[in-house]
């Protein structure tokens, strides 16, 4: 059985000395600003909130809300669901395509106050290998329990999003061992919908289960 | 001595390994920090606390000072006040003299393979660069959100001759044609001012200031100036207190060099007077066991001010465990997710309705207390800054989005 081995990612955050003042400099940044900053903003607050509750936030969203006050809006870009997607240009694409539906609907245009702009920023991503290793399922439950959680943040989100695969590192070596099923569990698991520990507990939990059939 | 293993029972032994995996790949590099001083400020008190660390994880970390006269240190006075808005004049005979002390400096120090410079005062010794070559990196700690034009044309001069500029808030971000990079600053976990305290102390320090701990205690610890706005924390504790009993404490210390010092302690002591339960604290340098057992002690803290640099003092409230009420400005949104990790506001009435809630409703107050206690564990620890500066080294040496190391 060929091992899993897990890596662990660190970011380091990058400022683009960019920023918007207005929902239409913020579709301007948007439409601009690299992958890695789009990525960085829809995925920010999952790794650094990950005990908060187990809403799909991003810095947007989260922008509008409380600096603009604008809620109808930022529930639109609250509601903008990264698992549907294969990569950053689909979700780019269509948070511009909220913010313009926006700015064609409505005459209102708020300006936020001097020092609560919104900064676009960006992240370089090192990878490294953990050391850490499976071969069995019992193994792996073990190992998850082990690694940090930018382990669980690299093999479910960077993969899939950031670097293609299509789909999460777990799923795509639990198919390789033959389980399937457990590989399509996985995969239809909406990993923005948990917080960061609780999607470990789930994936753990799950595993377990096909480690005693 | 602290040892980098202290550090495991508080972020967990993964996160003390990755600091291990990344200095590994640090090995045989030097890194060269360089400030303008060897004691005293928020600087050297990190270089003094993070370069052992660093030793112990292997990572080769030199700090050199630089020598400059009393008219040298007057001058990047001046840069440090014009950079935070006061008007300040600076003539050309001393942009000649601080030119002159940098390169007086270049010549006397032996580089290390990564040249770490932190703040204005040496930014110039990167002239040395097109003789030597090295890796240079500017630090800048300061608020660099509005700089006065004419220091920052001159410094501007020379940023884009390093590698990257590093800045602690993303409002201090420039147009630059360089990478810019944000490492905020943090707190150690072990220091006096944040360690754990049994209870024997905290009741020792609240006993021995008169304050009763079996009462809601609100409290902000912070100078006394006009932008951490004690006066409006006083007025939102009285709006506050119409309908909650409490007790206010408002400590810090005495700002000796700030001419408006005793000016804001006059006009606190005079909203504070006939209400015995406000407690103004004029707390000595030597305090930082007094300022963690208030922390510990309070029920609410706050942090009102108006403008602020980054307010590390959020984080030490927050990892206190401390439901916090804090100005939505500087760094601050950084600390605190609004109503997740913690409470931001903009009023001395949003302030006191707060107040009010937080302690109405102390369940909720918890849970602000322990997500936001998570956050700074996650976050705002020196293990983190540590890690950012170990990414900051390697990247100098790896391009691209994603870096397999």
């Amino acid at each position: 059985m060929e091992a899993f081995h897990f890596f662990t990612k660190l970011d380091q955050t990058l400022l683009l000395g960019l920023r918007a003042r207005t929902i239409a400099e913020l579709l301007t940044g948007i439409r601009s600003v690299p992958d890695a900053s789009i990525y960085f903003h829809t995925h920010r607050f999952l790794q650094q909130h990950h005990f908060l509750s187990p809403e799909p936030p991003n810095d947007f969203a989260y922008w509008v809300t409380n600096v603009l006050s604008d809620d109808a809006l930022a529930e639109r870009l609250w509601s903008v669901d990264p698992v549907r997607f294969e990569g950053i240009s689909g979700l780019r694409e269509t948070l511009i395509g909220v913010l313009e539906s926006h700015l064609a609907s409505t005459e209102r245009r708020i300006e936020c106050a001097a020092g609560e702009e919104f900064h676009f920023m960006a992240c370089k991503t090192f990878v490294l290998p953990t050391g850490h290793s499976a071969r069995t399922l019992g193994e792996f439950a073990e190992q998850m329990g082990q690694v940090t959680i930018n382990s669980v943040y690299f093999h479910m989100f960077d993969a899939k999003m950031r670097l293609k695969s299509g789909e999460n590192d777990f799923s795509r070596w639990f198919r390789d061992q033959g389980k399937t099923a457990l590989a399509i569990e996985i995969r239809r698991l909406d990993p923005y919908s948990y917080t960061l520990d609780g999607l470990r507990r789930q994936i753990v939990a799950l595993v377990k289960k096909y480690d005693s059939h | 001595m602290i040892r980098i293993e202290d550090y495991i029972p508080i972020v967990g032994q993964a996160t003390v390994d990755e600091l291990g995996l990344l200095a590994d790949r640090l090995r045989g590099k030097t890194i060269q920090n360089i400030n303008s001083t060897a004691v005293g400020g928020g600087v050297a008190e990190i270089l003094s606390r993070m370069i052992p660390l660093l030793g112990q994880l292997g990572v080769s970390a030199a700090w050199d000072v630089i020598k400059g006269d009393e008219k040298f240190f007057e001058i990047t006075k001046k840069f440090h006040n014009g950079l935070h808005g006061v008007p300040v004049e600076i003539d050309d005979g001393e942009y000649a003299h601080f030119l002159e002390v940098n390169r007086y400096n270049a010549e006397q120090i032996r580089f290390g393979d990564i040249v770490f410079v932190h703040d204005p005062q040496p930014i110039a010794l990167v002239e040395k660069r097109g003789a030597i070559g090295k890796n240079w990196l500017w630090r800048c700690h300061i608020d660099f959100s509005r700089p006065d034009p004419k220091i920052w044309e001159f410094l501007r001069q020379f940023i884009p001759r390093y590698n990257a500029a590093v800045f602690s808030a993303p409002a201090f971000s420039q147009k630059l044609p360089i990478p810019q990079i944000l490492i905020a600053p943090s707190i150690d976990p072990l220091s006096d001012k944040n360690k754990e305290l049994d209870e024997a102390t905290i009741d020792a320090v609240f006993a021995r200031f008169g304050i009763d701990r079996s009462r809601p205690v609100v409290t902000q610890i912070s100078r006394f100036d006009y932008l951490k706005d004690p006066v409006g924390v006083i007025k939102a504790y009285k709006l506050a207190k119409q309908r909650v009993d409490m007790q206010l404490v408002v400590a810090g210390g005495g700002a000796t060099d700030d001419p408006e010092g005793p000016i804001i302690m006059e006009e606190v002591r005079r909203e504070a007077e006939k209400d015995k339960d406000i407690f103004v604290l004029f707390l000595p340098p030597a305090s930082d066991i007094e300022i963690n057992a208030l922390q510990r002690g309070s029920t609410v803290i706050l942090q009102k001010s108006l403008k602020e640099g980054f307010g590390l003092t959020v984080s030490e409230a927050l990892w206190k465990g401390k439901p916090t009420i804090a100005g939505a400005v500087g760094g601050i949104p950084l600390q605190i997710a609004h109503k997740y990790s913690g409470i931001l506001t903009h009023s001395i009435e949003g302030t006191a309705q707060w107040i009010k809630q937080l302690i109405s409703a102390p369940e909720y107050a918890r849970r602000l207390g322990i997500n936001g206690k998570e956050h700074i564990r996650n976050n705002f620890l020196i293990t983190r800054h540590i890690k950012d500066y170990l990414l900051l080294f390697l990247s100098l040496f790896h391009e691209g989005d994603v870096v397999y190391l």
